[in-house]
């Protein structure tokens, strides 16, 4: 299945924040974790999320530092904010709106409610 | 094993030269590269083999490098000159109806010089009206440049001829304070209503109006230069003419007007589609300038502080002060604009801020002085004119330090200072306008 250019772009955000409210991560990890949630449906092209930590960085809703573990190379991580918490939630409720309407119009009982319901 | 590490290597200086990717960006990249060879390998790919699958993934450099712009649109100067060479040259072409609209001021110029016979005259509405001749030329090119729609420039337009009805049926009085404070003021109400086509109409984006700050600032910069080539040319022509008899001051009447005029477009059109030249000039400035300002401020403040205002206070004094508020305020937006928005405090944060408080406390210590002689002064307009644009700038530097000190004491990110600064720029449109359309009937034009 090929999911609409626009709505990877839209789901990146809340997608980015979400991971990180799991604990601080690094750009590769981040990319892996998403494909592992989606079952590989949802691709980026790996050079996109740079820009996107770094809009993040700059809102205010991560914050960045470069450490080297002591086995692996020097990389840098990133990690959320109270303010990228707040804005998790707010993207957490536009979500299960939109979810919520596109269930309720298909009819309930068939698998995007499922799939996405519990956003 | 090494040639994988040669691939690298060629690949990270590839990368390295998109614009808008810095040092520590490729760095971020090539970790990244790394790890996904890594895991290739593991997966049983040869080196070579994973080193071009992981490179494929990361996507595109245009598309990369377009990314990372739209993002540091700082290190790029301007996000929408994005896609390098063909973009330029389709700019380049573009000079003829750039051209166009800088003729069609200069003639604008040239015909209302003529109507009022200046220089032998000089009516105060030809003063009054000259911003009125040119930025609606730019705002009409910049409408072109942005594609806007009739309709959307309806707004800029409908606000042009506003301008011109209020300033023009005001009933002023022979030598008018509030005529000559409309005159100040005026080109700075236009200068923000051609901010909305500017911003090819979206007068909300925060980035647009950073933009608007930035080409202001690089417009500035270009206009003195044109001026200073032009200030050159003019001098030679006079000396060159004076052995023909030919009047150099007939020549200069001529001349200047429409140069001043024409070179206002020019210097938009060059911000445009030429920033490269001199992209980084407003930020050097600022580097330059923000230090020594600082140390000038503060050593104003001791002195301020030993001696107190017991000097000679005249009335000039809050235009001074002013004048030095909108220097600061100029120091601190450039500053901000040009700044890599990184999350560590760095020493230009502090002596931005060491400047700012220090004309905060020079600007308190001559307001509350002001205050104490006002009621014995009275208001007049020019008085009132100067006293609110010092409270506006006040307010905007108060808050603006502000958010200095929590952003270097780590309690603020450096974006809510940005934000400020971008959601205050109404304000000031909004204070110039009042003093147009509101100051003159309010002192019976006076």
């Amino acid at each position: 299945m090929q999911i609409d250019k626009d709505l990877v772009a839209a789901s990146a955000t809340p997608l980015v924040l979400a991971i990180l409210a799991e604990g601080e991560s690094y750009g590769y990890a981040i990319l892996k974790r998403v494909r592992e949630l989606s079952d590989g449906e949802l691709e980026w092209t790996d050079g996109m999320l740079y820009p996107l930590l770094h809009r993040l960085h700059r809102l205010g809703f991560v914050t960045t530092e470069w450490q080297t573990p002591p086995e692996g190379r020097r990389r840098r991580y990133y990690a959320i904010t109270d303010e990228g918490h707040a804005a998790l939630a707010a993207h957490k409720r536009q979500w299960v709106t939109v979810t919520r309407a596109l269930g309720d119009v298909w009819g309930g009982g068939d698998m995007l409610p499922l799939a996405l319901g519990g956003a | 094993m090494e040639s994988l590490e040669l691939e690298i290597a060629e690949w990270r200086s590839f990368v390295g030269q998109a614009q808008a990717v810095d040092g520590r960006d490729v760095e971020e990249l090539e970790t990244h590269l790394r790890d996904q060879i890594a895991d290739l390998n593991a997966a049983g790919l040869a080196a070579d083999e994973a080193f071009l699958i992981a490179v494929k993934r990361l996507g595109s450099l245009d598309d990369l490098s377009r990314e990372f712009a739209r993002e540091h649109s700082g290190r790029l100067w301007r996000q929408l000159v994005l896609s390098g060479g063909d973009e330029e040259q389709a700019a380049a072409r573009r000079w003829p109806e750039a051209l166009l609209f800088a003729v069609a001021a200069a003639v604008t110029v040239q015909i209302a010089r003529l109507v009022a016979g200046f220089p032998s005259e000089e009516p105060a509405w030809l003063v009054r009206n000259a911003s009125l001749f040119v930025i609606p030329f730019i705002a009409g090119w910049f409408a072109r440049r942005r594609r806007l729609t009739v309709r959307q420039f309806l707004l800029p337009a409908s606000a042009f001829l506003a301008a011109a009805i209020v300033i023009n049926v005001y009933p002023y009085h022979e030598e008018a304070a509030t005529d000559a404070l409309v005159a100040a003021h005026l080109p700075v109400v236009l200068w923000f209503v051609m901010a909305h086509p500017y911003m090819g109409g979206i007068v909300r984006s925060h980035e647009r109006r950073m933009d608007f700050v930035r080409f202001t600032g690089e417009w500035c910069i270009y206009y003195v230069l044109i001026a200073l080539g032009g200030g050159v040319l003019t001098g030679l022509t006079a000396a060159i003419l004076e052995p023909t008899g030919v009047d150099p001051e007939l020549v200069a009447e001529w001349v200047l007007p429409c140069g001043a005029a024409g070179a206002a477009i020019v210097a938009a059109w060059l911000v445009d589609s030429k920033q490269r030249v001199v992209e980084n000039m407003a930020p050097v400035l600022t580097m330059l300038f923000t230090p020594l300002f600082a140390v000038m401020l503060m050593g104003a403040a001791l002195a301020y502080a030993v001696t107190g205002l017991g000097g000679a206070f005249d009335r000039e004094l809050l235009g001074v002060f002013d004048a030095l508020m909108v220097v600061v305020l100029g120091l601190v937006l450039y500053g901000i604009s040009a700044r890599e928005p990184s999350p560590a405090p760095g020493w230009m944060d502090r002596i931005q801020l060491a400047a700012v408080l220090s004309a905060l406390l020079l600007d308190a210590m001559v307001l509350a002085s002001m205050a104490a002689r006002i009621g014995d002064l009275g208001f007049t307009p020019n008085r009132v004119a100067a006293l609110g644009l010092n409270l506006v700038l006040l307010v905007n530097l108060g808050v603006t330090a502000w958010l200095s000190i929590r952003f270097l004491t780590r309690q603020g990110s450096f974006h809510r200072l940005e934000r400020w600064q971008t959601t205050y720029l109404p304000v000031f449109a909004l204070w110039a306008a009042a003093v147009v359309v509101i100051l003159p009937p309010a002192f019976g034009f006076a």
